[in-house]
């Protein structure tokens, strides 16, 4: 995992980029403040930021992992206030893990592989959302495809599929990519065409 | 605090509370109310608590780090609907304010397009930035940047029916970033960023050190849109409904007392004295006054609407506008598809309930609709003949919006 660790304060910087590397983590930049954030994010290609809680970047960063996938997710925020309580509330509530001022190291460890592990877990669930919804797209463009040509060529379901399946090997293309084709066909002659 | 000016309508569950606010011009609400010692009038106690991100005011209202806060108006919206980092559901029970944002251009950039524009009509200079937009396209330059507060806020809504309004697609001709209000001038002046939608005073501050030159006000943009509200969890609103009356109370009087243009000037002292915006009261006055200079020497002109607290029943949460906001934001289309959903979840986020007991208990008048249409009135105009009047609506590119039935 590339980290990029971003904190105001040196010293505690330093104890949660130590035990980072005992985790096994790499840090690929520390930085005291940010001047241009999306420009030290894609040179540094983190996998996950993070950001102190008084950081102002915060809003920046959140921003960008909305506007581009790709981007890294914040994941761990320091709070030199928060309580033990409110720390196991936060994680309990998904908004990051927290380590709170005062740390020692064996204590950040546990609280990185939390958040890294909720990082693994959303990412592992967005990945399963986006495949489901494409295959459900792609049925969708199928069927829409299917239903032309049963309508205009007079093909029944199994016709139509078949047709479609032969165009695809013919044109060595995926079955959905040959069903956009149809589509794409039908749509520019009209109804009346082919 | 005194006794025999506490109200005692309502019985607080919880008066001790910590309320979290953002550093700008209409956090006012919740500085008056504590000035003003309209919190304690209503049995609250309560600490005002300085955040420097959004991010940080919905994490901390989520985990019950903070009781409620100052959100913007389409936050509590964007994380009921689950975007961002945390779902949660969300009460926008109150609006703090109306309008306040503009954007602004660097004092470069509005030079060159008022040359190209042949003055400083605001459309002229929106057509003339999508012509140098697309001659820079060709030219092979990189795109210019604009920045706003956070993803989920009226400024980005704005900042995108500006650039759409004049033919400029946000998503593929310009780049958006996102930076806190107290850096932005800053990031203009260092050529990081070509302009800004953001509050007060950081327009002003822009013009007055001659970095930025306003192209165009948020009102211009969507006559009297919400803009701040106040957020709390719904888990929270049910556990402490005396409570949220209570505080609604305290700020409907301190909105009613801001709202007076007698009383502007005396705000703005106040917020500069409580030392919680880092930026001087000659920042500060002039939207509270309504009186804005676009550029630095060009003269003042009157926009007393360029901050609203309370009239035109500006702290009403209209579902309508709430669905107005869901509908611009990027939600998953299972959600935008879903039958009847979104305007279910305007209504359960912007749920008028407990304004509507409050307005009571006060014996203060109320819409009689709980939506309205949006685009249609040019002025002022009134609910029903002699009843409540309500402010002007239009949007910039001309277009209504119909809320459903």
């Amino acid at each position: 995992m590339r980290v990029m660790l971003i904190d105001q304060d040196r010293g505690r910087a330093a104890i949660v980029e130590q035990s980072l590397q005992d985790a096994g983590h790499e840090v690929v930049a520390r930085l005291a403040s940010v001047e241009r954030l999306s420009q030290e994010v894609e040179a540094h290609q983190p996998d996950v930021v993070i950001i102190d809680i008084e950081s102002p970047d915060r809003d920046a960063l959140e921003n960008m992992s909305v506007v581009s996938r790709d981007n890294p997710r914040p994941i761990v925020l320091f709070s030199e206030e928060d309580s033990e309580e409110s720390i196991a509330k936060a994680i309990k509530a998904g908004v990051s893990a927290y380590i709170y001022d005062g740390m020692r190291v064996d204590r950040v460890r546990p609280i990185v592989d939390v958040a890294v592990a909720r990082f693994r877990e959303f990412q592992a669930l967005r990945n399963e959302l986006d495949e489901t919804r494409t295959q459900l797209e792609d049925r969708k463009v199928v069927e829409k495809a299917k239903g032309l040509l049963m309508k205009h060529r007079g093909f029944d379901e199994t016709q139509a599929y078949h047709a479609m399946r032969k165009m695809a090997m013919n044109r060595n293309q995926q079955l959905v990519e040959t069903a956009r084709n149809v589509i794409a066909v039908f749509d520019l002659v009209g109804d009346d065409g082919i | 605090m005194d006794p025999t000016n506490t109200k005692t309508i309502y019985q607080p569950e919880k008066r001790r509370l910590t309320l979290g606010f953002i550093p700008l011009t209409d956090c006012a609400p919740l500085i008056v109310a504590h000035e003003k010692s309209l919190f304690e009038k209503w049995g609250l106690d309560v600490e005002l608590k300085r955040e420097v991100s959004w991010a940080n005011i919905r994490d901390r209202v989520i985990i019950g780090e903070l009781d409620g806060a100052q959100m913007l108006a389409p936050m509590p919206l964007a994380c009921t609907a689950g975007l961002g980092s945390v779902t949660k559901a969300m009460l926008a029970p109150f609006v703090l304010n109306l309008n306040g944002n503009a954007i602004t251009l660097s004092t470069a950039l509005h030079r060159e397009l008022a040359e190209l524009a042949g003055g400083n009509d605001v459309g002229d200079v929106g057509r003339a930035l999508q012509r140098l937009i697309a001659r820079e396209q060709v030219e092979g330059r990189p795109k210019r940047t604009f920045a706003t507060v956070f993803p989920y806020s009226m400024h980005t809504l704005q900042l995108r029916l500006w650039l759409k309004h004049h033919g400029i697609e946000p998503d593929h001709d310009v780049r958006i970033v996102v930076i806190p209000p107290p850096q932005m001038v800053a990031n203009l002046h260092h050529g990081h960023i070509d302009g800004f939608c953001v509050g007060e005073p950081w327009n002003t501050l822009a013009v007055q050190r001659g970095e930025g030159r306003i192209a165009i006000t948020g009102y211009e943009i969507w006559n009297n849109s919400p803009e701040k509200v106040l957020g709390v969890t719904h888990a929270w609103a049910k556990a402490h409904p005396q409570t949220l009356k209570a505080l609604m109370a305290a700020l409907y009087e301190a909105c009613a007392w801001l709202d007076d243009p007698e009383h502007r000037l005396e705000a703005a002292q106040m917020i500069a004295e409580a030392h919680v915006i880092d930026a001087p009261e000659a920042a500060i006055a002039p939207s509270l006054t309504g009186r804005i200079q676009m550029g630095r020497d060009e003269p003042i002109v009157e926009l007393p609407d360029f901050n609203v607290f309370h009239r035109y029943s500006a702290n009403y949460p209209w579902w309508s506008q709430a669905l107005w906001m869901l509908e611009q934001l990027p939600l998953d289309s299972d959600l935008a598809d879903g039958e009847g959903l979104l305007p279910r979840l305007a209504a359960q986020v912007f749920d008028d309930r407990p304004y509507r007991e409050l307005m009571q208990d006060l014996g203060e008048p109320l819409p009689i609709e709980r939506s309205k249409r949006e685009g249609i009135h040019a002025t002022n105009w009134q609910e029903t003949p002699g009843g409540l009047t309500l402010g002007a609506d239009r949007f910039l590119n001309g277009q209504a919006f119909d809320p459903p039935g």
